[in-house]
């Protein structure tokens, strides 16, 4: 089962591996990936936005596509909005497979698709002050390896 | 039809969502840009760097090519930043 949700709350990672793996023996690896905000030089907190519709869309697209190259049983994949202070949770991509290999790999799979095609933007705050956050070379790189 | 503004676009251009009729020749997302240029100096500094800017067209990534013609919702946004 998939789920896929864009929320401005926190989220429970032991809850959501519970709901991936709960009542199946099948399973024989759950991967989470976390991603946290990390409060570089000065940052005071990052607002996320989003497209509404599209981001939802997009993600199961690609939640799709890893389906088609991985024998995954489930995925999770939980993205926040809003404003968020340095050390908070922001990402949750889960993959549960009968083997790690599948799982690792389409967590990783994911988490490049994500950062480089779904539409989230953040602006960061310094203080008084506020940017938008660039896009990364090295992030169209590392989803090009899977092309 | 439907125009969506995100991140610094929706700054520049002031709204983060308007109806427009589209006019007689604007057929394509190139064309569109070239369009709401023309609207006025939020547009204008919006738009003025097209490279900057990502298109979608009923909720899909699309190029500058792509026709709008036909199309409901249009956004345009910078290059996205999540995860």
């Amino acid at each position: 089962m998939n789920t896929i949700r864009i929320q401005h709350q926190d989220f429970d990672i032991g809850a959501e591996t519970d709901a991936l793996a709960n009542g199946r023996n099948d399973i024989g690896a759950v991967v989470t990936f976390t991603g946290h905000v990390r409060g570089d030089a000065g940052l005071t907190a990052l607002a996320v936005e989003h497209y509404p519709g599209m981001t939802e869309r997009e993600i199961a697209s690609h939640v799709h596509e890893a389906e088609q190259r991985w024998p995954l049983t489930g995925v999770t994949i939980i993205h926040r909005i809003g404003r968020l202070e340095p050390g908070v949770r922001i990402v949750l991509v889960a993959t549960a497979s009968s083997h790690r290999q599948a799982a690792f790999a389409a967590a990783e799979f994911l988490m490049d698709y994500l950062k480089t095609r779904a539409p989230f933007w953040k602006e960061e705050e310094c203080g008084d002050s506020k940017s938008w956050v660039a896009a990364k070379d090295t992030d169209e790189d590392a989803v090009r390896r899977w092309r | 039809m439907t125009l969506l503004y995100f991140a610094w676009v929706r700054q520049k251009v002031g709204t983060s969502e308007e109806q427009i009729d589209l006019p007689a020749g604007v057929v394509t997302v190139g064309d569109l840009i070239a369009h709401l240029k023309s609207r006025g100096s939020g547009y204008a500094d919006a738009f003025a760097d097209p490279a900057r800017l990502r298109a979608a067209v009923d909720q899909e990534h699309v190029n500058f090519d792509a026709p709008v013609d036909s199309a409901d919702e249009v956004a345009f946004f910078p290059p996205v930043t999540g995860g």
